[in-house]
């Protein structure tokens, strides 16, 4: 495990102008969305948003503040209704569904702001991801019945392996407010991949956190990758990150896509600087 | 002191009873973010459901209760599906008025189905009175039950909301409904389950209540459904723990107050300590005060 299997794989190019990595290409994308878009009032919030994301991409959604990259993940997961267009998950239709639905038809996510459960304790953070994945009966919980019993059982197990990941498995009895900040971001990641997703969409995942400590979320959003088998997006500021851990970019300014590519055709891309990374010359450029 | 002693067991009894009903109210706020105002009203139902069962029907106390739990749970589903839910999204000013309403509609159907006449309402409980101190002191066989009753929905609740699935999702859905949407609880259905508990402890609390008093009109739960409310806000509403001891509190103010002050009085003395209460700890005995993030 320690040994990083992970390699960037070669991209290329599929339908709609967009790539996904060469290995992926025998089954259907994970995500698909075709001229997407959402107003509000008379404002496009996002608009013509087309992309494509293989079955274990790791993906990229960068862009200047208030470019419309969180209004996309609420697209993707309902929260927001699409305007127009559509979202195909692992190539079925995901009109009408509700955000709950989503959720179970595979997308899971994490916030720009966390948002975790805080007056609960880590473990039954982690449960509630759990919800679907684990079921019984109402009656049964109730009456304490055996199956009761050996689903609880597993939802601990299941709950704590999954901590593991993190190394958070000392922590389960902890209250979530109580962890410091670091470990609650790596809870709510925890927490999302609950719910067995096969797209995890995380919103700033290195928000608050120091070099080393990015450091050690890039090995591990590429260690969840190649232990899950999921694709994973995320919308992120810290382009040393982004730069070296994702396959495919996509910029987005004001709504629009103005770019799509590999990290290094992102950097070579007059556009991009001028509308992004020309803003943040010195640190950020040379990643 | 054999009176002291009479009065407090009275007390606790009247309170378990404030305690039940209070524990639907604070469920439904706590998940909901809504005052169900027309929690009293299922009381009431639930009481003239049992009362029609063991009357008209001739069916067994334990028959009669178990009817009543599952007419009041059917009910208390369908009021939120029909009439809360479209205004998931409304105000909450919007959301009150209609549980007014609703308050309203339930007290006028059941003046239409059951007339305004009292009711004389049979004690379902069996077991004979407990004498103490050579017969100094009386427990009622009422009082016994409703006490074990609410022990047990206590615990049977406390265990309920933290250790099995539904009850993680409730807490979450309380937390951050849209956080546990997004990890695929469906919020409707969750809401549904918090309103059918609710409302069936409300069927239970109704048989209970007019077991000890007797009578039934279509306004006998009015006033124990604003009791009870206060009871939860006076523990800290939206904490299960709060409702109990806000609950069994107000019981035993209400009973001293009127045994030994004066009995027109106990309602506003009643209030009076609530006041009180919120003046020093504005969120409840049990509640957590929570300031606004900005």
């Amino acid at each position: 495990m320690a040994e990083k299997s992970f390699q960037k794989g070669k991209m290329v190019p599929v339908p709609s102008h967009s790539i996904i990595p060469e290995r992926d290409l025998s089954e259907f994308p994970v995500l698909e969305c075709s001229h997407l878009g959402i107003d509000f009032g008379g404002l496009q919030a996002v608009n013509e948003f087309n992309i494509v994301i293989g079955r274990t991409e790791i993906a990229g959604l960068i862009g200047p503040n208030g470019a419309g990259k969180t209004t996309v993940f609420n697209l993707l997961t309902k929260v927001y209704h699409p305007t127009r267009g559509t979202i195909l998950l692992k190539g079925v239709d995901t009109a009408g569904k509700t955000t709950s639905q989503i959720n179970r038809m595979g997308i899971a996510r994490t916030f720009q702001n966390i948002r975790l459960f805080s007056n609960m304790s880590v473990e039954d953070n982690v449960k509630v991801g759990l919800h679907n994945q684990v079921c019984y009966s109402m009656p049964s919980g109730v009456l304490r019945l055996p199956s009761y019993w050996k689903k609880e059982k597993q939802a601990h197990e299941r709950a704590l392996e999954l901590l593991s990941i993190f190394d958070m498995q000392d922590l389960a009895n902890h209250q979530a407010a109580s962890l410091p900040y670091g470990a609650q971001r790596r809870l709510e990641i925890v927490r999302a991949l609950a719910t067995g997703p096969s797209l995890l969409l995380l919103d700033e995942p290195a928000a608050g956190m120091n070099p080393s400590e990015t450091a050690e979320l890039m090995e591990n959003i590429v260690k969840i990758r190649d232990t899950f088998h999921i694709a994973i997006m995320l919308i992120e500021h810290d382009m040393n990150l982004v730069m070296g851990i994702c396959e495919g970019i996509c910029v987005l300014n004001f709504g629009q896509i103005i770019a799509k590519g590999t990290a290094e055709e992102i950097q070579s891309n007059p556009t991009v600087i001028e509308a992004y990374l020309g803003k943040q010359q010195g640190g950020a450029q040379d990643a | 002191m054999m009176t002291f002693l009479g009065y407090l067991v009275s007390g606790i009894s009247l309170g378990s009873v404030y305690a039940i009903i209070a524990l639907g109210y604070t469920m439904v706020y706590g998940i909901a973010k809504m005052l169900n105002f027309a929690h009293g009203d299922v009381i009431m139902v639930g009481a003239y459901i049992s009362f029609c069962a063991t009357n008209y029907l001739s069916l067994p106390a334990w028959l009669s209760v178990l009817l009543a739990i599952i007419v009041c749970t059917v009910l208390g589903v369908v009021i939120e599906g029909l009439a809360y839910r479209p205004l998931r999204q409304a105000g909450s000013l919007a959301v009150l008025i209609t549980a007014i309403g609703v308050s309203y509609f339930l007290q006028n159907a059941a003046q239409l189905i059951w007339t305004s006449n009292t009711k004389i309402f049979t004690s379902i409980v069996s077991i004979p009175s407990l004498r103490l101190f050579g017969g100094q002191l009386t427990i009622t066989g009422e009082a016994i039950v409703t006490v074990l009753t609410c022990i047990l929905i206590m615990a049977g609740l406390t265990f309920f909301t933290g250790a099995t699935r539904m009850g993680k999702a409730m807490r979450a859905c309380s937390e951050d409904k849209g956080a546990a949407q997004l990890m695929g609880i469906n919020v409707n259905f969750t809401i549904s389950m918090t309103f059918a508990i609710g409302s069936a402890l409300a069927a239970v609390a109704g048989v209970l209540l007019c077991s000890s008093y007797n009578t039934l009109i279509p306004t006998t739960g009015a006033m124990p459904g604003i009791k009870a409310f206060t009871a939860a806000v006076f523990g800290g509403i939206g904490s299960i723990p709060g409702a109990l001891l806000g609950g069994i509190l107000l019981g035993i103010i209400e009973i001293f107050a009127s045994g030994y002050i004066s009995y027109q009085l106990s309602n506003a003395i009643v209030f009076a300590v609530l006041i009180i209460v919120l003046l020093v700890k504005p969120s409840g005995l049990l509640g957590k005060y929570t300031p606004e993030k900005v």
